[in-house]
């Protein structure tokens, strides 16, 4: 289902994307194929214990994510979306911190980056898209000054209650929330078809009253020009809108995963057609808007930067076991400043 | 079983202070208003607490007061209310939202436990949850299923929520004004028997916890009635019941204190072993079913600190582990009088060994 059209109004005078622009696409696309690969290495290394790879999913992650206005906009990730944090500029050691198993939710500063904590509970942040959505509404800040509030979910996560709760507020509330959907064909095990009714995610929106578009997911352009729609629709107050990006998870479902009892290798081919790294830069290469040289250096730059990050979340260390009693309350409650003495005199021996 | 209201000692007598008479409801009411009016970032909404005034009238006239986006009507359906709290809450606002009855927060239990008290501490205090959660609890009106539940231990028992339940009017108007500035999330349950009792209420004190009685902290218990043969700990509608039964145990000689416990999370354990240290007895009442109850939760923090003087172990007068039944039943289910003075007779007869 697609109703572009519905979009289009708001989008008219949007400028296609400069040479600069593609490249810089491109790189961030390298960078976190890059990391992805490398983080599934490290787990396997034994440097972090666990991880949710990306792989096949460069092009709805990173295109999505750039079309995200820092200043203003909000967007509350899942477990998956290492791609839009390096997109948005997500500190990555902060954000890797979490599949360190450092801190549940990741180092960074989500206030300053503009990207929620990492979220385990498939569909658990859609909701707080709409209520922070809504609170742009009620701002009283001047038109153009409001943000839009970006949600990521899979279409496994598609099938929860407050998927349809949020779509339903949000749409009654014309909050100006995307819901962004990856239908990366899987939720673990499950295929869409076992797990989507109706036929897509994008199809729902129809009974909200929202308007949607299926993206192919697999080309960052489209993904972008999508999201940039999406975005002014919603800045002009017209409510929110549902994008789902077709693509593929070409790997595990997370390191602990074994693809193989669910499908095979010949499947994986199949189902995960273009990649969309190569995809992009044979289509920069054609329309001259990048050469070799181009593609070795953010080579170079990708390899540099996972170095760099590596080493950040190697010398992390723990946290300090005060902090697991600290941060729990803004005002602590006695009880737990009690439990917060014994542990320390019982396992700090101070 | 008729209903007279027993105000704490000290409430009502001030004569300096203007004491207004009002029900629980009209407290509440006028608390959110004037909460409202201090705190622009303030919003207040549920199912039906706009245009309405909520089914038990406690938002009563604050849409019209202050306006269509400080107080409105969502769609019907609780995760939706307590997940859109988060966001809210992200972007800066304090929402007060309101479950309609108790045995409808569980729809929103996975937003409540999952997202609500771990927002904090998952963004290592970034983004506090400043929400305060209002929850028509308990039973006592002989409502139909689900719509009479005591939730308080589920609820006190997650790390990351606060929870407190007022007794009368004037803590109604007191704690809510002092639980809906604070940063964190507190689970504000209301006894809504009690709603349309009236009582005294002190508007001019800064904050539940300035007056002798309640030692002095707003997260503190409060003596409402002193006495020295043993202690009635309770919470919510029950402590109106405990000073009935204070009342009729004092023609047999008897002499109970009763404490409103008042926040049960945090706590007040300090006043838990100041009133037991002096009674050296304790009967600990509450609707909630008893396995695993709150009571269990008080009793060891009596015994932990009063073990030497103790004179019998800590006994409970609870609501029974079944579901919660229907009208013809509730009084069967609910601690009634006669159960709470076998309670004290339990204690007052233990013998040693
Ligand atoms: C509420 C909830 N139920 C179950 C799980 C366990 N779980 C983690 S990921 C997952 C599949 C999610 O699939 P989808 O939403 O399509 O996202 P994807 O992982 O494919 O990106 C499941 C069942 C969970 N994290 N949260």
């Amino acid at each position: 289902m697609t109703t572009k059209h519905l979009l289009a109004a708001v989008d008219e005078d949007a400028a296609p994307l400069t040479h600069e622009q593609l490249r810089e696409l491109y790189a961030l696309m390298a960078s976190v194929r890059h990391l992805d690969t490398a983080a599934v290495a490290w787990q396997r290394q034994g440097i972090i214990p666990g991880y949710a790879p990306q792989l096949g999913q460069e092009a709805a992650q990173v295109g999505s994510g750039y079309a995200v206005d820092r200043t203003m906009d909000f967007v509350f990730p899942t477990y998956r979306e290492m791609g839009v944090a390096r997109a948005m500029g997500v500190d990555m050691v902060g954000y890797m911190s979490t599949h360190k198993a450092t801190w549940h939710g990741g180092m960074y500063n989500p206030l300053e980056s503009r990207f929620a904590p990492i979220q385990a509970v498939v569909a658990g942040s859609v909701l707080h898209a709409v209520g922070w959505a809504h609170g742009q509404t009620l701002s009283g800040k001047p038109d153009g000054e409001r943000g839009v509030a970006m949600t990521y979910f899979g279409d496994g996560a598609s099938s929860q209650g407050d998927v349809h709760e949020a779509m339903n507020f949000a749409a009654v509330m014309k909050a100006p929330v995307v819901f962004f959907i990856q239908n990366n064909g899987w939720a673990i095990s499950v295929p869409t078809e076992r797990q989507v009714a109706g036929g897509s995610v994008a199809a729902r929106a129809a009974g909200y009253g929202i308007p949607s578009l299926q993206v192919d997911g697999n080309d960052v352009v489209a993904v972008f020009e999508a999201t940039r729609s999406a975005f002014a629709h919603c800045r002009a107050g017209h409510g929110p809108v549902v994008i789902e990006a077709m693509t593929y998870r070409r790997g595990p479902h997370s390191t602990a995963d074994d693809p193989g009892r669910y499908r095979t290798l010949d499947e994986e081919r199949l189902g995960a057609g273009e990649d969309p790294l190569e995809r992009f830069r044979q289509r920069l290469l054609a329309d001259g808007v990048a050469d070799a040289a181009f593609f070795a250096e953010a080579q170079r730059r990708a390899e540099e930067e996972e170095e760099a990050i590596r080493s950040g979340i190697e010398a992390l260390g723990p946290r300090p076991g005060a902090e697991m009693f600290s941060l729990v309350f803004q005002e602590p409650t006695p009880t737990l400043q009690s439990q917060a003495t014994a542990w320390r005199k019982e396992s700090e021996h101070v | 079983m008729s209903e007279t209201i027993t105000e704490a000692p000290g409430t009502a007598t001030d004569t300096a202070a203007p004491v207004l008479q009002m029900s629980m409801q009209q407290a509440l009411n006028r608390a959110l208003d004037e909460i409202l009016a201090d705190d622009p970032k303030t919003v207040i909404f549920g199912e039906d607490c706009g245009r309405l005034g909520g089914v038990f009238r406690i938002t009563d006239g604050l849409q019209a007061k202050h306006g269509e986006e400080r107080v409105f009507d969502t769609p019907l359906a609780e995760s939706g209310i307590l997940g859109m709290s988060v966001g809210l809450a992200m972007a800066g606002f304090h929402p007060i939202p309101e479950v309609q009855f108790d045995g409808f927060a569980y729809p929103a239990i996975n937003q409540i436990i999952c997202q609500i008290a771990r927002m904090n501490y998952r963004s290592r205090g970034t983004l506090p949850m400043p929400i305060t959660l209002r929850v028509p609890s308990f039973g006592g009106i002989r409502a139909p299923e689900h719509h009479g539940e005591s939730l308080e231990a589920l609820f006190a028992h997650v790390p990351g929520l606060k929870v407190v339940s007022p007794s009368n009017p004037h803590d109604a108007y007191h704690l809510l004004k002092y639980a809906a500035t604070r940063p964190d999330p507190v689970i504000f349950m209301e006894p809504k028997s009690r709603y349309w009792q009236k009582g005294p209420v002190d508007v001019t004190s800064a904050t539940p916890g300035t007056e002798a009685s309640d030692g002095g902290s707003p997260t503190g218990a409060r003596v409402v009635r002193e006495g020295r043969h043993l202690t009635l700990v309770a919470w919510g509608a029950m402590v109106a019941r405990c000073l009935q039964v204070a009342e009729l145990a004092a023609e047999d000689g008897i002499d109970v204190e009763v404490l409103d416990l008042r926040w049960l999370k945090p706590i007040d354990a300090e006043a838990l072993a100041t009133s037991v240290g002096k009674t050296r007895r304790a009967v600990v009442v509450h609707e909630a079913p008893l396995t695993s109850g709150l009571g269990a939760e008080v009793a060891q923090l009596i015994t932990q600190r009063c073990f030497d003087t103790l004179k019998a172990p800590v006994e409970r007068v609870t609501g029974f582990d079944v579901p919660y039944p229907s009208g013809d039943l509730e009084d069967e289910y609910i601690p009634n009088i006669d159960r709470i003075l076998f309670g004290i007779q339990r204690v007052l007869e233990y013998r040693r060994g």
